[in-house]
């Protein structure tokens, strides 16, 4: 593996002390709380009519802000993309590569396994309940924890807060049971 | 409370509460710098998800943790030298109802569970579908549908 074709350039005592700061940064520009996941309630409160009194709010003035910022994840993610070789894969450790051959993922080049998330693999039953499953938990999970990784793990979590270290076990244990019991049930799965 | 906008004369956008464009624009490049440093990190990446709950590489454990030290030192600062907002309020970080709880750790084992198997939380599903990989528009499309779930679930559900 050539050195330009792995995507690593930020190390983690770097990223990690950037992303913290979003906390601060962004309360000193105003007064807002570091997180994304509000913003699949903000877009449904924006686009679905609905009775139901959750999506019932002034999603411009509490959202707007927060809107903009996930459009900017999503810039980012255009621009790195494009700056980004085809092929390049993350350096991974040799124990994880072989931990996924063993559940049948060859192909560690790119951001995700091509061989799992592509559109044809929407018709599978292992693809779709990966794809469409994972998103409606993602979106059902964070809605009713009331933060993600970004809200509670390091907002929250930076703060004290003691409801964000019961919704952080979670993650990790709902996280763990998928890494080690369904993605490999999935996966092993015909179809 | 008067904006850097208002002070400066700008009239406010046409939203009835919402943030000045000018306001909106610092999100965004906020949000542009957030999602590029995610992928920057291979935050993003499945993989690396995988390697995490799989204790394969310290990686992701050191971003985090090194994230919420950051974080946490931040609060402390701005909270002992009462420093306040670009526009001069007091800075406020509201705490988290625990009620039952239920919510964190019912809802926290959901997500959990959608994140180990998608490989991503929510900023990296617009950073992920923004690199290109256009069925994370599905995994996006989902996640809005659960959150609508939710939403329609509440009144029902404890907390």
């Amino acid at each position: 593996m050539q050195a330009a074709e792995t995507l690593q350039v930020l190390p983690w005592y770097v990223a990690g002390p950037l992303i913290g700061l979003f906390v601060p940064v962004l309360l000193l520009v105003g007064n807002r709380m570091f997180g994304v996941s509000g913003n699949l309630r903000h877009m449904c409160a924006a686009t679905l009519p609905t009775r139901a009194e959750f999506f019932r709010y002034d999603w411009r003035g509490v959202g707007g802000w927060n809107l903009a910022f996930a459009v900017g994840v999503l810039l980012g993610g255009v621009i790195v993309g494009l700056l980004t070789p085809d092929g390049a894969r993350v350096a991974l450790s040799p124990a994880a590569v072989q931990s996924l051959a063993s559940l049948g993922i060859q192909d560690t080049a790119g951001l995700v396994p091509v061989e799992l998330f592509n559109w044809q693999m929407l018709f599978t039953v292992r693809g779709a309940l990966t794809m469409v499953g994972g998103g409606l938990l993602i979106g059902f999970g964070t809605s009713y924890a009331g933060g993600c990784t970004s809200g509670h793990a390091i907002t929250g979590l930076a703060d004290f807060q003691l409801p964000s270290l019961v919704a952080v076990i979670g993650f990790f244990a709902g996280g763990l049971f998928s890494t080690w019991v369904l993605l490999p049930l999935l996966l092993g799965a015909a179809g | 409370m008067a904006t850097i906008a208002e002070q400066v004369g700008v009239p406010r956008s046409d939203t009835r509460t919402g943030d000045t464009v000018q306001a909106l624009a610092v999100y965004l490049t906020l949000g542009t710098l957030f999602g590029s440093i995610l992928m920057k990190a291979e935050v993003v990446s499945w993989f690396r998800v995988q390697e995490m709950f799989r204790f394969q590489s310290p990686h992701m454990y050191l971003t985090i943790v090194s994230a919420i030290v950051t974080a946490a030192v931040s609060l402390q600062v701005i909270r002992r030298l009462g420093i306040r907002t670009v526009s001069g309020d007091p800075i406020i970080v509201p705490p988290k109802e625990m009620g039952r709880g239920m919510r964190y750790a019912v809802g926290g084992t959901m997500f959990g569970l959608g994140w180990g198997l998608v490989g991503a939380c929510p900023a990296p599903l617009f950073a992920l579908f923004g690199s290109g990989i256009s069925v994370f528009a599905v995994v996006i499309l989902s996640a809005l549908t659960g959150t609508w779930f939710y939403g329609v679930l509440r009144p029902r559900l404890p907390h």
